[in-house]
């Protein structure tokens, strides 16, 4: 057995790296040229991206008839995929503003990349809702604007809500992402050796001079961002949520649907954002600032984030009894044991069961078990918002109106689109902005501060 | 290089510790137009630096409250004045389901102010082209190395005495940095600033007409709202006149609208009509409901020729003179279907069976206003003694 020393907190960097050491780590990917693992993965998200974008450019062409959804299944693929993707988001906020606030160190060497897939996961949640309007081309009008037709939207609907949310989400998270690379940027300015590399690292980072006059407003304004990143970042899955349930559709009409899609959200983002660092901190020789200690954090959080999620689906089904409400008891009954069941069953062992392995602490600093749960959580929470959606729309109150949906082949192309979409983004962010945090692992580093000898 | 103007001196020094000492000495020496450059935030710099602390939580306390108090009053604006729709039969101003909106634009307002604030008011950037940029001290400090300057506008500058104050501190590599010679100064009068501004102008102009004019009202496929079909009234190449719509076939009467047989009959013949329908209650409210509909406009909901039209035509006479009341019902049945001067026939519009209705209706209203008191039903009414 190891002893393990309580005296110390783990260093949340290992190994003490010199500051320049740090600049070298993290802007060497934007120095070399690709390398050849990274040419195949382009080729392969963009090729994802193509291919659906064609799927898409015909769903434009002959209107949403292309797709599975139906009467009354009216929500299928776009809808699950948006909130799919929104839920996807939110673990980078989490990690960047809550622990943030929390004072979570190890969350240094993680947060630029979590913040980055926000924005992305965002941009591929956008797509859905704007799409599925069919007439993707009218949608200025979901903006209230003072136009020549003299209407307004409804402030009222939850779907204008969600306009709202995930557009100020979406700038938020955008705005505090940027002014963390600021100074970064103009370390890389500083660095760099090519004359459009400084032109462009020059303009982005706004002349940052890192003043300890500005370094006072700068923290300031990061705290001041954090703490509203917060609250916003509930508020969107919660909004989110509504779009379910002020409806009145059984199995959607629930008050409990605002945490437990907060919590899922968390789960699943999470989960990507561990999957994608495995990657890059191999691919970029980050072990020492993205550290197993790090990725088994992420692991506590998705045991804790995946429990509430188990339990608020017992939690449903045992409303749905208690309530006596026969459409309640229906759906969930429907849910469990109806034609969909392959895909509930999909969900609770992928959310639920699997996640609980990480009890174990073998499991938990394991690289590949932790990927393939984190694997397997992500598609369970993919399936978590098709059942919740599908199986609820497909059998309502009225028999005589109920329809499967299947999805088509549209659908699964844009599915793919929207994964090649983020890949894509994901790749050249890589290649192209640091993904660590320069400033603030160097600030994170054991002895980066001022020791405070004698009085304060 | 004499004649260059000095900007500042700078030192650089090697940790954390260092600098925050050589900050406070310098805060401590009466030096005010200082400033340090680390690679990332040191703690307790403010303090050795004697800062005050940073305003920036009052500026985001505005924009936040401003936000919230624009979207809150402009959502009620809009549901109680602007656009009031009813909505589940709530009311105009439920003001609960205002809140998400309203909490969004707070943070987003929030957001943007206090950040626009922070990079543009206290950080006066973009500014590309200050003198530190591109030096030596920059770069070190951009990377590992702490460094300290006191600018030229520190009222107890003095070039030499701050380079042998900086070498008492312990710091290295100790420079002066001089301000750039050709110091682009931005002449508002310059044509190339006003040419800019004009094109920017019109650029932001030119678009946001098009993108709210135009864009939003181009149909890249608008065939989803044509059908293959035969719009009414419009021009059609398929039959010889031209026209889509066909006349339906000669002699063709449509259901309920058998053509006015005593069309011209003197009057002699015309009383003789009788009413056919009987006098009942359903038949009087259907005949209420099509007066309203097709009588009320010009002679009022009671037939007093109280006519809603605001003498944009002929006032009708009342319904209820001696005239129309002492008529037989062929004679107002007469009038409906054939007009009587300036009132239209409503032959075309009203089926027979409504017509007579409707007739029903007028007498009621007609009673209604010259009961006789062998009306009253007395067994209901409780005499005075
Ligand atoms: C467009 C307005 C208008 C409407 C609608 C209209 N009337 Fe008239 N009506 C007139 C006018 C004007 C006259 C007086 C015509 C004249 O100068 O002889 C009149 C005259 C009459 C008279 C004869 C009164 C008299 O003293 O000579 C009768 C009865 C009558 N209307 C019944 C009806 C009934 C029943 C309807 C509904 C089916 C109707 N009108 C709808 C305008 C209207």
């Amino acid at each position: 057995m190891t002893t393990i020393d309580f005296t110390h907190e783990i260093p949340v960097i290992e190994g003490k790296p010199a500051a320049s050491s740090i600049d070298e780590m993290v802007s060497a990917p934007l120095n070399q040229k690709p390398g050849k693992v990274w040419k195949i993965l382009f080729t392969i998200t963009v090729t994802m991206l193509t291919v659906g974008s064609v799927a898409l450019g015909l769903t434009f062409y002959y209107g949403i008839g292309l797709w599975g959804n139906n009467q009354p299944v009216g929500w299928g693929f776009d809808i699950v995929n948006f909130v799919f993707w929104v839920g996807i988001g939110h673990a980078g906020t989490l990690i960047s503003a809550i622990l943030f606030l929390l004072r979570q160190k190890w969350r240094t060497g993680i947060a630029r990349f979590a913040e980055a897939m926000t924005i992305f996961a965002v941009m591929c949640a956008g797509l859905f809702p704007a799409i599925h309007t069919g007439r993707a081309w009218l949608d200025g009008y979901l903006f209230p604007y003072p136009n020549a037709n003299h209407i307004w939207v409804n402030f009222i609907s939850p779907l204008l809500w969600d306009v709202f949310a995930v557009s100020t989400y979406f700038t938020v998270s955008l705005i505090f992402w940027y002014i963390g690379l600021i100074p970064d940027l103009a370390t890389l300015r500083d660095r760099a050796t090519t004359k459009w590399k400084k032109i462009s690292y020059s303009i982005f980072s706004l002349g940052w001079r890192h003043s300890a006059r500005h370094w006072q407003h700068y923290e300031k304004a990061y705290v001041i961002l954090a703490g509203f990143a917060t609250p916003l970042v509930l508020s969107v899955h919660t909004i989110v949520s509504f779009d379910f349930a002020v409806s009145v559709i059984p199995g959607w009409h629930t008050t409990i649907f605002p945490p437990y899609f907060v919590a899922g959200a968390v789960f699943s983002g999470f989960a990507m954002v561990q999957n994608v660092l495995i990657f890059v901190r191999q691919a970029f020789k980050l072990q020492h600032i993205i550290t197993l200690n790090t990725l088994e954090k992420m692991n506590q959080v998705m045991i804790l984030t995946g429990s509430i999620v188990g339990y608020a689906y017992a939690t449903e089904f045992f409303t749905a009894w208690y309530s006596g409400n026969q459409f309640e008891m229906f759906t969930f009954i429907n849910r469990a044991l109806g034609p969909y069941a392959w895909a509930y069953w999909t969900m609770i062992s992928c959310n639920v069961i699997f996640p609980q392995l990480f009890w174990f602490k073998k499991i938990r600093r394991s690289i590949l078990f932790m990927f393939i749960i984190g694997v397997f959580v992500n598609v369970g929470m993919w399936f978590e918002r098709f059942v919740i959606i599908v199986t609820s729309l497909s059998r309502d109150y009225l028999p005589s109106s109920w329809h499967m949906y299947v999805p088509t082949v549209y659908d699964l192309a844009i599915l793919m689109m929207s994964f090649g979409l983020f890949f894509t983004l994901t790749l050249l962010f890589v290649r192209t902005l640091p993904v660590v945090s320069i400033a603030e692992v160097k600030a994170h580093v054991d002895g980066a501060q001022p020791v405070h000898k004698g009085v304060h | 290089m004499e004649n260059k103007k000095i900007y500042t001196v700078t030192a650089l020094f090697d940790t954390p510790d260092e600098i925050t000492d050589a900050a406070k000495a310098t805060a401590g020496a009466g030096y005010t137009k200082f400033d340090i450059n680390t690679p990332y935030p040191v703690h307790g710099m403010e303090k050795a630096m004697k800062l005050k602390p940073s305003y920036l939580g009052y500026v985001t306390l505005f924009f936040g409250l401003s936000g919230a108090a624009f979207a809150m009053l402009f959502m009620s604006w809009v549901s109680i004045y602007n656009y009031p729709l009813v909505i589940g039969g709530k009311p105009f101003f439920s003001w609960p389901a205002f809140v998400p909106i309203t909490f969004e634009v707070t943070v987003l307002s929030a957001a943007i102010g206090t950040v626009g604030v922070l990079i543009a008011l206290m950080f006066r950037f973009p500014n590309t082209a200050h003198p530190l940029h591109d030096t030596n001290y920059m770069k070190k400090v951009s990377a590992d190395k702490f460094g300290l300057n006191i600018t030229s506008l520190d009222p107890l500058f003095d070039e030499n005495k701050i380079k042998e104050f900086f070498k008492g501190l312990g710091g290295k590599e100790i420079e002066t940095i001089y301000e750039e010679d050709k110091k682009a100064e931005i002449k508002v009068f310059d044509y190339r600033f006003i040419m800019t501004l004009v094109l920017v102008a019109i650029v932001t102009a030119g678009t946001t007409y098009f993108v709210l004019n135009k864009l939003l009202y181009m149909q890249p496929f608008t065939w989803m709202g044509e059908q293959d079909k035969v719009i009414a009234q419009s021009e059609s190449n398929f039959y010889n006149d031209g026209f889509s719509m066909r006349l339906p076939v000669e002699g063709t009467v449509a259901r309920g609208y058998l053509p006015y047989e005593y069309k011209g009959a003197p009057d002699s013949v015309i009383k003789f009509i009788s009413n056919p329908l009987p006098f009942t209650k359903d038949i009087i409210e259907k005949g209420k409901m099509r007066f309203d509909t097709y009588c009320s406009p010009c002679h009022g909901y009671f037939g007093q020729s109280d006519s809603r039209l605001h003498d944009q035509f002929p006032k009708p006479p009342t319904l209820h003179s001696d005239k129309v009341r002492n008529w037989p019902d062929g004679n107002i049945y007469n009038v409906i279907t054939n007009g009587q001067n300036v009132m239209p026939s409503y032959e075309k519009q009203i089926s027979r069976e409504d017509r007579w209705a409707i007739i029903h209706y007028v007498r009621v209203l007609q009673r209604s206003l010259n009961a006789k008191d062998s009306d009253i039903d007395t067994s209901q009414v409780k005499r005075e003694k």
